[in-house]
């Protein structure tokens, strides 16, 4: 009985423990995770703790980084996303219809198998995909030095034919590891299309996010989120790839401009709530020439005026 | 504690409180090590007498009490509490005075507070010099440019025995930065952060300790402002996902 009893607080302990630990692990900045693992392990000092940390942290990391694997057998890469999860361990690439076996812990991809039939979506539907991932590929290869991209049917991928509804979603992900810069980023832009057949138009919602860490001197973190919507008319497979491919880029490259209008701002107006580059008096401190600041104050303070 | 402070390095900014409490849940018997090593957002205390604010740090801390500069009184009241000498404390007096005058020059607005002390061995004194400056639009950003600002500075300087007219300053200081604007077109835009640096000087003591700390820290802040504007700095920030930058592979 007495053991029990003192078991009992040990183990909410190391619950807590692997929680805490967790926390680290899906807060590491992008590229990061592995590092913070080793951080990790070496203040645990559990391996258990540790094992089951990694395990429930690591998958979430990946898949809200949306980080890219290469296939064995040059089978090329494979985009790790929510969209694209079969189970745990098993993830779809929809571009050559291949299903990655992945391990998680050590981000890599172990085993490769042509998907199944009922893991892609109808011809009707993969035409649409099919296209709108041709133009994407090209975009990106002109926009992002290395981004990948990948389009997922998401909802009635069994649509057989005109007059059902279907739902896409392209994402883009871009990532850059640069330790000689003391500096990591990743950008991710996520675009749900929704083909509505009775209104005879598609709608996009996205979300891009940009994320980056400056580690030189210290620990500065940046990141961005925007949001926005944007639809276009129903057609035929590849127009419909041409147009939503154009609607994408165009509303990249205005994100793109405003978010560096809004940097170019910051040094010059922004900060300057907060720290000037000169004084108010437009010359530096008199630092020679101080006793003046303090003779005031004491007059005034004689004299019973100011605070 | 090596790897807790590289974690430290790594955690987003904006959460360090909860990434400090979770090491000090994961760490107790480290505690006070991680206490005086992390760097923590500057608070602030009215000082009853003075009616004025002042900030608080490990070294106007005697127990759970805080020296303000003002008054030299203990918050909340202390009989014994640690103070510097007579005249430390005179040049501490001055030190606040001017350095209010300086802040107020570059910062329009926030608060500041100086405090001194002997050190334990060694000859010498040490000062830190703390800023605090709210510019967020409910603050005093009166340009109404940022949705939440902070900038907390500290900047610490130790000086050593005076010999043959100079003597050797050693200043460390670190800026914790916060903003975050909004708009429509670019969306949450938010950095947070903190830069530390290190600058060791020899100089003459004929303009007085004040003056020589002074232009230092002056000097400091605007390289480190320079270094936060840098890493704003667009082609960088926009270099890390979309444009093609052959020199910098993996």
């Amino acid at each position: 009985m007495a053991e029990q009893k003192q078991s009992e607080p040990e183990e909410l302990s190391k619950k807590q423990r692997k929680e805490i630990a967790k926390w680290f692990l899906i807060n590491s900045p992008p590229g990061e995770i592995q590092y913070v693992a080793k951080d990790v392990e070496s203040l645990l000092m559990d391996e258990h703790v540790y094992e089951m940390a990694v395990s429930e942290a690591f998958p979430l990391y990946n898949k809200t980084h949306m980080i890219c694997l290469e296939m064995p057998n040059r089978s090329g890469e494979v985009l790790i996303t929510a969209f694209g999860e079969l189970d745990g361990s098993h993830y779809l690439d929809p571009r050559n219809a291949q299903v990655a076996t992945v391990d998680h812990v050590k981000q890599v991809c172990s085993m490769v198998r042509p998907a199944t039939d009922d893991e892609l979506p109808s011809s009707y539907v993969e035409e649409f995909r099919g296209a709108l991932d041709a133009e994407l590929v090209r975009y990106i290869s002109e926009a992002y030095p290395k981004g990948i991209c990948s389009v997922y049917c998401i909802s009635r991928k069994d649509a057989e034919g005109p007059g059902s509804d279907f739902e896409l979603v392209a994402v883009i992900s871009a990532g850059k590891h640069s330790p000689q810069n003391f500096c990591n980023g990743s950008w991710r832009s996520v675009w749900r299309i929704e083909f509505k057949d009775e209104l005879q138009l598609v709608e996009l919602i996205g979300k891009i996010e940009v994320d980056a860490h400056y580690f030189e001197e210290g620990n500065v973190q940046l990141d961005t989120n925007h949001e926005c919507k944007d639809s276009t008319i129903f057609q035929l497979a590849e127009e419909c790839a041409v147009s939503l491919a154009n609607i994408i880029r165009h509303h990249e490259s205005e994100y793109i401009a405003a978010l560096e209008a809004s940097y170019s701002n910051l040094p010059d107006t922004t900060f300057k709530d907060l720290r000037r580059k000169l004084p108010v008096t437009r010359t530096l401190f008199p630092w020679h020439n101080t006793l003046q600041f303090s003779l005031t104050r004491d007059l005034t303070k004689e004299l019973g005026i100011g605070n | 504690m090596e790897a807790a402070m590289d974690l430290m390095r790594r955690m987003p900014p904006k959460q360090s409180q909860t990434a400090l409490s979770s090491l000090l849940a994961l760490l107790p018997e480290h505690s006070q090590e991680l206490l005086s090593r992390v760097d923590q957002p500057l608070e602030v205390l009215c000082d009853v007498e003075s009616g004025k604010e002042f900030l608080l740090c490990d070294y106007n801390r005697d127990g759970d009490s805080h020296r303000s500069p003002w008054s030299n009184k203990y918050h909340p009241p202390l009989d014994d509490g640690c103070q510097p000498s007579a005249d430390l404390r005179k040049l501490e007096v001055e030190a606040n005075d001017v350095f209010a005058v300086y802040r107020d020059q570059y910062y329009e607005g926030g608060i500041s507070s100086v405090y001194m002390w002997e050190p334990d061995e060694g000859e010498g004194f040490a000062s830190c010099f703390l800023i605090k400056k709210d510019g967020s639009k409910s603050g005093q950003g009166r340009r109404g440019y940022l949705q939440e600002g902070l900038w907390d500075a500290i900047h610490v300087i130790e000086v050593g025995a005076e010999d043959e007219g100079t003597a050797r300053y050693r200043l460390t200081s670190t800026v914790m930065l916060s903003l975050t604007t909004s708009d429509t077109d670019a969306g949450t835009f938010n950095l947070s952060g903190s830069i530390t640096r290190q600058m060791i000087l020899d100089l003459a003591v004929s303009e007085g300790h004040l003056c020589n700390m002074g232009r230092m820290i002056e000097e400091m802040e605007g390289k480190l402002r320079n270094s936060l504007d840098q890493i704003l700095d667009t082609t960088n920030v926009l270099k890390i996902a979309f444009f093609s930058d052959q020199n910098a592979q993996l």
